[in-house]
Formats: structure tokens, sequence, C-alpha cells
């Protein structure tokens, strides 16, 4: 929070590698991600876009190569530690504290804000009454900015899908990252829950929000973004912006049969 | 934090409505209530059992926080238990200590027991602190047994000192009952400020969904390690409190089918509710006592019970009214 926003790169990625067993999932990956911009990957199934993903969310350790955010190495930090730094994210296949409220879930996304200790909370110091009371009034103003106010009580599992998706974005938000990593945010979701999705996303950006994600809605991606990488078979075939990336031949021929470039 | 705030605008109907007495309040109320115990019960025996009662509260509560809301499984806790006894009860009659430096000494002591194997078995994934416990119990009472210069060994450990209050020994079974009383409120008291913290959200978020709590900057090893030493601790202290108000302690009261026993507890009371370690305390002190006659009967009783309230309330018998409630909604639905 202290640190000013940089001017430059908040994300470099280079000669990023992984292979499993044999198989080269992302192949000697290099691209960056700008400061206040929303940054999309994209490509066909098993293109590597989850696993690069999940390189930098720091779930999947890369084979080779270096990962680096506001100019610090990241790629052998944990995940948490890589929350520590700023980078916030969701999951394509939801994480949520089902059994936990609504409010609860974000109020957990507050917890690096928090300063109470296992001691101090055990003793309830008066400022660790005061921490909760602020982080229940912020992380209810977040509910309420994205409409999930009168669930704030409700445990979360018992929430529609598109909902959970949208408190999964709250939660994240809820630690005020630097960079926000969406992992397919409009999958699952029907027209109308995509679009509202993609609004908010390019909300959070107006606000500054600098954003990378991985999305199979080529509608979403190509109307958002301000840059695309293209990947296929682990490599880049492209980057640039909606408008170059469409006219690409090799994109052209990876999608050959889908539908969805024309979008 | 006032970049968020900034955005959304005031917040005027952002607070949740909440019923009924604080937190606090109910826990304060249900221990006046208590209080009353020694002046109804019939006689030293009775008061005996509640001291007991108030013991294994605090054995089941801190594995209630350990396993109902951290969500690991520690087959040691009686072990631990042991190992604030032991100590307490060694600093007294070998060292001479007064039990109240014991008393702390048997947290840290048990807390250290637990940081020593949780280390390595919270390191991987999965249940290993349940296999790792139980191996640690087994040999923990190797210790109590056969270090018969410190502990007595399979006799006992005889003349340790009850606890005494401006040098008023508190050295009969009414005498105690204030001391397991206040103790108990306390360490209740500390669980459920705990869990109205920061720290207590963070410890039920790994449990619930550990990738989601680390994608939230929450250390997850760190955390699972720091409840698990401070379940232990608080099983110490239930230690201390045990040697010094029986003045006497004997290894096979922190054996592996104790460890069991309170698991069971836990659950049948309901893992996972405030209240729920009293109610598993009153069945863990009152079945014995009722099923005297039938000593071998004992376990498969607790078995049966258990399977019987967890198939029924899965929740525990602190779930019941919730269930209950659930049924009711159902039906006219």
């Amino acid at each position: 929070m202290n640190t000013p926003r940089s001017t430059g790169d908040l994300l470099e990625v280079e000669g990023l590698t992984c292979r499993f067993a044999g198989v080269t999932a992302v192949d000697d990956l290099s691209f960056r991600v700008k400061a206040g911009e929303i940054k999309a990957v994209i490509g066909p199934n098993g293109a590597g876009k989850s696993t690069l993903f999940n390189m930098i969310a720091g779930v999947t350790r890369p084979t080779d190569g270096a990962i680096k955010f506001d100019g610090a190495r990241i790629d052998r930090l944990p995940t948490h530690a890589r929350a520590r730094r700023g980078i916030a994210r969701t999951f394509q296949n939801l994480q949520i504290f089902c059994e936990m409220s609504v409010l609860e879930n974000v109020m957990v996304g507050r917890h690096l804000r928090g300063r109470a200790t296992t001691l101090s909370a055990l003793l309830h110091i008066p400022s660790v009454g005061a921490e909760e009371r602020a982080m229940e009034a912020t992380a209810m103003a977040l509910l309420e900015r994205f409409g999930l106010a009168a669930k704030a009580g409700l445990p979360a599992g018992s929430l529609a899908f598109g909902q959970m998706k949208v408190l999964e974005l709250a939660r994240a938000l809820a630690c005020e990252p630097r960079l926000l990593l969406l992992d397919e945010p409009a999958a699952g979701l029907p027209h109308a829950e995509a679009d509202k999705m993609a609004e908010t996303i390019r909300d959070l950006n107006r606000d500054g929000m600098t954003v990378l994600l991985v999305e199979h809605n080529m509608r979403m991606v190509m109307s958002l973004s301000h840059d695309i990488l293209v990947l296929n078979n682990g490599r880049r075939i492209a980057e640039g912006t909606a408008e170059e990336v469409r006219r690409h031949p090799e994109v052209l021929s990876a999608y050959l049969g889908e539908e969805a470039v024309d979008a | 934090m006032a970049s968020i705030e900034a955005k959304t605008g005031p917040m005027t109907h952002s607070r949740l409505p909440r019923r009924g007495l604080s937190r606090h309040a109910r826990l304060a109320l249900v221990w006046l209530a208590l209080a009353a115990v020694p002046f109804v019960v019939p006689n030293a025996y009775w008061i005996s059992l509640a001291n007991l009662a108030l013991i294994n509260l605090v054995l089941i509560a801190s594995l209630n926080l350990l396993m109902g809301y951290g969500g690991q499984i520690s087959l040691a806790h009686a072990g631990f238990f042991g190992l604030g006894a032991y100590a307490s009860g060694i600093l007294n009659v070998r060292y001479g200590l007064p039990p109240w430096a014991g008393l702390p000494a048997a947290a840290v002591v048990a807390g250290l027991g637990a940081l020593l194997i949780g280390i390595p078995a919270l390191r991987l994934r999965g249940h290993y602190l349940a296999m790792a416990t139980l191996g640690w119990n087994a040999i923990l009472v190797v210790f109590f047994t056969q270090l018969v210069g410190l502990t007595g060994g399979p006799n006992g450990l005889l003349g340790v000192a009850p606890f005494s209050i401006f040098g008023h020994a508190l050295d009969t079974e009414a005498k105690a009952f204030p001391l397991a009383w206040a103790v108990a409120f306390l360490v209740m008291l500390a669980i459920s400020n705990l869990l109205a913290s920061r720290i207590g959200r963070s410890i039920r978020a790994v449990a619930t969904n550990e990738l989601g709590a680390q994608s939230l900057g929450i250390d997850s090893f760190r955390t699972k390690l720091a409840v698990f030493v401070l379940s232990a601790g608080m099983a110490g202290i239930a230690g201390s409190l045990y040697v010094h108000i029986n003045q006497y302690a004997s290894p096979e009261t922190f054996g592996i089918a104790p460890s069991i026993m309170l698991l069971v507890m836990v659950a049948i009371g309901g893992a996972g509710t405030f209240y729920g370690p009293m109610l598993g305390a009153l069945i863990y002190t009152a079945v014995p006592q009722i099923l005297l006659d039938y000593e071998d009967a004992e376990l498969m009783l607790f078995g049966l019970g258990l399977l019987v309230v967890l198939i029924l309330f899965p929740r525990g018998l602190a779930g019941i009214p919730a269930a209950l409630a659930g049924l009711v909604r159902r039906r006219r639905a």
C-alpha cells in the first residue's frame, strides 16, 4: 500500500517453462503486464493457460524461467507470500469458504489488513474489537457494492453459482491487491451475468486496477482487454490489441472451427 | 482501506442485525449459573465430579478448537494433558516449585510437545497429524511409565501439593471448585475471543478451503501449527489443574484410549460449536459414573452413542436445535 504505483511493468514473465513428465505445458514464454492495463491470455484448450495462471499464482512451480512482480522475483514464493506482495486471484472452479457466511468470506479477504495476533486475539485487547468492526464495515461495503449485502448473513455455500463468482471477486478485492488474477471469470455464467462481470472488471480497471485474466469467452476478452496474449501448445503465437490478434493468421488457424474469434 | 470505503459511500445499513446477548454476556451468564453447583449438589463426591467435568471441559473445548474449527485431528490430546500434568506435578514434587508456577509451565511444556510433532506432520498435506499424534501419544505414555525417577512410573506421581491462595491450601474438592470454575471460564473466554478475530477466521478458513485461504495471504502451515500448539497448551493447563486437585497422576489417564474418547466427546457434543464441548464434558464425566458396575460395556456404549448421535445429528448434540429447526422448515415448505 505504501509503495507508489509503478508506471512501468507490474508483472514480468521471462522464459517461463513448465514440464510435466515429458509434456511441456508452457514453453519458454515471456510477456509483460503493464500497470493499469487489462491483459488477457487466450488459447485453445490445452494451450497452457491454466498452467501459466497457476505458476503466476504460486500453485504450480515453474521448471525454468522467472516471474517478477514489481521488479522482484516471486516465482519461488508460496501463494500466501505472493498475496502479501499484492497479488489476489479468483478461481475457475471456485474456492469459497462454504460453511462461513458471505460476510465472513469477504472478511477473510481483509486478513492481511489486520493486526491482531494470536495473543492479542486471545486476550481481546480493545484494538482487536475495533479491528473487527472496521473489517466488518469494509466487507459489508464491498458486499453492498456488488449487490450481495442482503445475503451477508447466509452461508456462502447457499449462494447461486453466479453469486459465488461475484463473492470470490469481492473477497479478492478485500485484499486491496495491486494485481488481480482472474481465472475464467465468465465461465459458467449466462450471457447477461457474464456481461455484468465484464462491466465490473472494466469499472475496477478504470479505478486503476491491473488485471490479468484467462478466459474462454471471446466476447468478453475482445471487448475488455487492452492487450491479448494468444497461446497455443504452450507458446505465444500472437500478442497485441483485440484488432491485431483477431487478424493474425496463426490465431485464425489455431481457432479454425471455433466460432469464437468472430464473436 | 480508505480506497475501498471511499468508493462505496456512506454505510447506512451495513451493520448486520444482532439478536440477543453478546457472546461475552452469554458466557458470563452460563458461568454464573455453574457457580451455583457446589451449593446445589448434595456432597463432596458430586463436587469432585463437577471439578472433573470442568477439567474435561477444558480438554474437550481445546480439542474442539483444533478439530471443530481447525479441521485437524489429534490423537494425542490426552498425551498433552499428561505432559501438562507431569510437568506441573514434577516441578512441584521434585523441584519444590509452587503449583502456580507449574500451571504456565504445563501449558508451555504441552505446547512444545505439540510443536515438536506438529512441525514435521503439518508440513504434509492431508491427515498426517492424526497418524503422527497417535504414535506420539504412545511414545509419551512410555515416557510417563518408564521415567520412574521423575514420574513415579506405573505407581504414579505421589505427594503433589494442592493449589493455595494466600497460604490457604485448596485441598478439598469444594475449595478447588472455584479454581477449576475460573480456569475453565478463562479458557472458554480465550477460545471465544480467538474465534471472534481475524486469527479465528483464518483458522476456520484454512479448515474449510486451504487453497482459498492461501490465496488471501494466510500461511496455512503456520495457522495449523499455531492452533495445534495452542490447543495442546490448553490441554496442558487442564493437566496442571488435574494433578494439583487430585494430588496424584498415573500414566493410564493419559493414554491413547482417553485420547480417542476425547475425540468422540468433541463429535458427540458438536464439533465446531462453541457450547458443544460442555455437553461432551458432561457426558464424558457422568457416563462412567453411571456405568461403574459395567466397566467393560463403557467403551461399547460410547461407541454406540457416537454412531447414533452422528447418524441422526451430524453436527452433534449442540446441533440438535438447528437440525430440528431445519426439519420444521422443510415440513412447512
